[in-house]
């Protein structure tokens, strides 16, 4: 019951932070407000009982992902502008695409009960299995080092990608700004 | 369709609608505001709830982290372990992979902002077209005096 309650209070915030976002046109703002919405999912996260999940969405979604945007507001425009057209086909898409995913949620399992699928394959083994195989007292470090480890390492290329592709993107961003000013 | 309405259906199933009305919030931010940065913060707050859904899949009743007790060797306490009941960690697993791929793409998508800035010098997607409009109607009459020369 309480967690019913907390899970409610952290809703109300979260969508509150949300709709702020969507209303605001000052940048720097809306940036802070994103890693508010970061901050409060990290508690719901912790209701959810993932942990680890709650520990990297407050490193990474309130941390690193404020810093960056808010060095690339630095680099552009503080202010928004409010759209010219009018949000009536946004909002048309928005209800139908949530219409047909309410309709794809009625058939899944309750929230939190124990007998759903996904509580009665794979997990219960990795749980029973870590202790003898690893052991290590978090079953998170486990799965994510041992049983799932290759998928740690795609991760890993991925980020190592992704800071190539940003490294590129913005070399050289000093020398363009000094030809600019020569050319004025 | 009784069923939809009853209490227990409701209680069990409330999670989810609530994830999908944020991440539609999310959605909306993507489809409606023209400022690219706060497309990418509203792609973000669709990846969160996308994220919150997925490990609400894992949550068991009454269950906890699943983290285990130890004994006094630093070993997992197995008799202790057993009596407990934990949530379901490969959700967590999978989210934790999800997130950081996230922010890397998060990253590419603001670079790409500051390049735009240099080059279109507005990070607005209606200025943008206007400009990408223009230099195409430029682009057109150049070449229809350079393609009738040539005939």
């Amino acid at each position: 019951m309480i967690d019913t309650f907390t899970n409610t209070v952290l809703f109300v915030m979260l969508v509150l932070t949300a709709l702020a976002i969507v209303r605001m046109e000052r940048l720097f703002a809306v940036v802070m407000l994103s890693s508010v919405f970061s901050l409060l999912s990290a508690l719901l996260f912790v209701t959810l009982d993932a942990v680890d999940v709650a520990f990297t969405e407050a490193a990474v979604g309130a941390g690193i992902s404020t810093v960056l945007m808010l060095g690339t507001i630095a680099l552009t425009k503080p202010e928004a502008k409010r759209p010219r057209h009018t949000a009536f086909v946004p909002l048309i898409v928005v209800c139908v695409t949530g219409a047909a995913l309410v309709y794809g949620t009625l058939d899944m399992p309750a929230f939190g009960s124990p007998d759903a699928p996904a509580q009665t394959h794979v997990g219960p083994d990795y749980l029973s299995r870590t202790p003898i195989d690893i052991d290590v007292p978090n079953a998170v470090t486990a799965i994510l080092g041992s049983y799932r480890g290759f998928d740690t390492l795609g991760e890993t290329a991925v980020v190592f990608t992704a800071g190539i592709g940003v490294l590129l993107l913005l070399s050289g961003l000093r020398r363009r700004r000094e030809d600019e000013d020569e050319e004025i | 369709m009784g069923k939809f309405f009853e209490l227990q259906f409701l209680t069990g199933h409330i999670h989810y609608l609530l994830f999908i009305v944020l991440m539609m919030t999310g959605l909306f931010i993507v489809v409606d505001k023209t400022n690219l940065v706060k497309k990418i913060i509203g792609l973000n707050i669709f990846q969160v709830s996308v994220f919150m859904f997925y490990v609400s899949i894992g949550k068991v009743t009454d269950g906890t982290a699943p983290i285990f007790p130890m004994d006094s060797n630093y070993h997992v306490d197995q008799a202790a372990m057993q009596t407990i009941l934990y949530s379901n960690p490969l959700p967590h697993v999978l989210i934790l992979t999800a997130i950081v791929v996230g922010i890397a793409t998060t990253s590419l998508g603001l670079a790409l902002i500051v390049r735009i800035r240099e080059s279109f010098n507005t990070i607005d997607e209606e200025d943008i077209l206007q400009i990408e409009q223009k230099m195409t109607r430029d682009d057109n009459q150049k070449y229809k005096y350079l393609l009738r020369d040539m005939l």
